[in-house]
């Protein structure tokens, strides 16, 4: 048995008290569980703390909360880390943020998180005709969507997405993950539309900030934003959505310019993303308004010479041998009939499979023998 | 120690101030840097986002050219997004010898070249912590930063995700650059926007949420009393100093908060002019900085 201290985050919307901190100190070993801890509190010391949770195995969902500040399931938290991971020995558990308290560390999952998943249409819509039996499916694509369906809607990503922090619309990392188990889904008829209401939508898949804080809360390893990332390579490349967000363009123009130079040239990206990916660009009237309302940040960089008139005109490039290998990579790759792509959640890594032989799924074609090389 | 060095592009172009001092840093910490000149944009996340193949052949090139540096210790690179994005690409081809295989053998054929598993890639801020070592680094300071308050703002693609970037007890690299400002005599801002994200990724695709969060964060250390911002990211530093004006307007704020790259205030503690390290090329002037500089080396010069 060890002794442990939690600050637990109290809170009662409606008492009209300011929220406050609120320590206990526990009995238990170390390998236990802080929802164990926070029960423990709750039986012993004080009923009125309010805590969801229901299964205690990372399974139902019910107990995220914010753990020393990083976001997680309560009941997959060991105290002996969690004790280790605070600031001094101290665990501080607090409600999950971007949906408001109901009461302590219980959020309301509904005016948030689940109008997020309602908004991605989270059901299968059949193909027509629907088959006498069972649909018959390549093996890899259900594989491949287990990662998404690992999800158990637990709200840790939501808590700490930070594009939603700053807009509350954005459809959000648990609902596109959700979306990508359909899109990803042979079975389902809506690819397109599906793709096109979450790249047309401002708030939608191209809103990702790309800050990896879905990918780090996840206790399931579902990584919502790989998922949003696939869910734009597949709208961009196989249904060639150019949605209004300027996603498609920027994404297009950034490929673009570094096989034209090796190097990124971003006074050209700019207008390019707005404007569409080619030297005229620029000069399209979306690219015009951006310039204008940009003025007061590049008139400033223009006069403290951070930027110079010629060094934006002209790009910075690589030796000539060198970028024309750059654009033969682009040519191989661009030309091949299918994309390539290495899932390491479902394919899992050499050193694991060596340890703990398991039937992969790899993402380049496989062929008898390539076994041996697994397990060098 | 030698390095291969990978400058990225933003250094390059718009962020002309963070090559130019890691250049005149690098030589008073010892640092040889050879510069990969002949390596590729990484693809910050774009190029993955359209094709994962595409990405990795790419910054396996650029890993095949670090590794022919001959007597290079590591790869050294100066850019949170550099170092992200090229991580992931290195843990897939690193985690799958087929895969590697695979990615080599169009890196063969385009230009002979191959990429060995397991080539070390640092950002400089790991480089100061675990290589130089945070007392040399102390030891070579010729100005302390005395009560000179920087909050530190790390970008996302270094601190994210953990294991992928092999932040763990042994090396908390997210704890670093409150360590590297102590060790050069600054005194360190704890605010609410350290480890999040500056906003520029969707600065073309949703400009208000973009400039939201960078007027937030730069806010935040306002209201923590920060003089100034230390960032290992070109990128950030765009969002964040570039963009300021503009991120002023749309949280209708005053900011003036200075944003300095990390060899900037690096070369500040070790002597460096704020004219050598660019200061003045800097969006948004680094007054409190300067005025704070020049005074204490008249204190010194006594």
């Amino acid at each position: 048995m060890a002794e442990f201290t939690l600050k637990i985050r109290r809170y009662d919307p409606q008492s009209g008290e300011a929220p406050y901190w609120d320590e206990h100190t526990i009995e238990l070993e170390p390998h236990r569980s802080v929802l164990e801890g926070l029960l423990q509190a709750k039986a012993k010391t004080d009923g009125s703390i309010g805590v969801r949770c229901s299964c205690r195995a990372a399974i139902c969902g019910s107990c995220g909360v914010r753990i020393n500040g990083q976001p997680g399931l309560a009941c997959h938290t060991h105290l002996d880390a969690a004790a280790a991971r605070s600031e001094d020995g101290v665990i501080t558990v607090e409600p999950m943020g971007n949906m408001p308290v109901i009461r302590d560390l219980i959020v309301d999952m509904d005016a948030v998180h689940w109008k997020k998943i309602q908004r991605v249409t989270p059901w299968l819509i059949n193909k027509t005709p629907i088959p006498e039996r069972e649909y018959i499916v390549p093996r890899e694509s259900m594989v491949d969507v287990t990662q998404t369906a690992a999800c158990i809607q637990c709200g840790a990503c939501v808590s700490d997405c930070l594009t939603m922090e700053v807009d509350p619309l954005f459809v959000g990392p648990a609902a596109l993950a959700k979306a990508y188990r359909f899109v990803g889904d042979p079975r389902d008829a809506e690819h397109e539309s599906r793709l096109k209401d979450l790249s047309e939508d401002p708030h939608g898949i191209y809103d990702c900030t790309h800050c990896f804080k879905c990918i780090e809360a996840c206790p399931k390893g579902v990584a919502p934003m790989n998922q949003i990332m696939r869910l734009r390579r597949i709208a961009g490349s196989d249904h060639h959505i150019v949605d209004r967000n300027n996603g498609h363009r920027h994404e297009a123009a950034f490929g673009t310019l570094v096989k034209d130079h090796g190097l990124l040239w971003e006074a050209e990206l700019l207008p390019r993303s707005y404007g569409g990916d080619s030297w005229f660009g620029k000069f399209a009237p979306a690219a015009g308004l951006e310039l204008v309302a940009s003025l007061p940040a590049i008139t400033k960089a223009l006069l403290r010479g951070k930027v110079t008139p010629m060094g934006a005109l002209k790009p910075h490039k690589i030796p000539k041998e060198d970028l024309a290998a750059v654009q033969r990579i682009y040519d191989v790759i661009e030309s091949r009939d299918e994309r390539i792509e290495l899932n390491l959640y479902i394919t899992g890594t050499d050193a694991e499979n060596a340890e703990n032989p398991v039937e992969t799924v790899a993402a380049a074609a496989p062929s008898a023998g390539d076994e041996e090389g697994l397990t060098r | 120690m030698k390095v291969a060095y990978w400058p990225g592009c933003v250094s390059r172009g718009f962020t002309p101030e963070l090559h130019g001092s890691m250049a005149k840093v690098a030589p008073m910490l010892d640092i040889e840097l050879v510069q990969l000149d002949r390596a590729n944009c990484c693809g910050a996340g774009v190029i993955a986002e359209h094709s994962q193949e595409l990405a990795d052949t790419l910054n396996a090139r650029t890993f095949a050219l670090a590794q022919q540096v001959p007597g290079a210790d590591l790869m050294m690179n100066i850019c949170s997004t550099c170092q992200g994005a090229q991580g992931e690409c290195q843990e897939r081809l690193d985690a799958n010898e087929e895969y590697r295989a695979h990615v080599n053998e169009t890196l063969k054929a385009t230009q002979g070249l191959e990429y060995e598993a397991g080539i070390i890639n640092k950002n400089f801020l790991w480089v100061l912590v675990e290589d130089i070592g945070l007392d040399k680094l102390s030891s070579l300071v010729k100005r302390p930063l005395t009560n000179l308050k920087v909050g530190p703002f790390y970008g996302c693609y270094i601190v994210r995700p953990t294991s992928r970037l092999g932040i763990n007890s042994e090396n908390p690299r997210d704890t670093y650059l409150p360590k590297v400002i102590e060790a050069l005599g600054g005194t360190v801002i704890d605010y609410a926007g350290s480890h999040k994200c500056c906003g520029f990724p969707i600065i073309t695709m949703n400009k208000k949420a973009s400039l939201d969060q960078a007027g937030r964060h730069l806010g935040d250390a306002k209201d923590a009393d920060a003089d100034c911002l230390v960032t290992p990211c070109p990128l950030c530093h765009l969002n964040l100093d570039l963009q300021q004006p503009l991120a002023e307007r749309q949280i209708g704020r005053k900011l003036d908060m200075p944003v300095l790259h990390l060899p900037q205030l690096v070369g500040l503690a070790l002597g460096l002019t704020p004219k050598e390290i660019g200061l003045q090329r800097h969006v948004v002037k680094p007054t409190s900085v300067i005025d704070w500089t020049e005074a204490v080396i008249a204190g010194v010069a006594d």
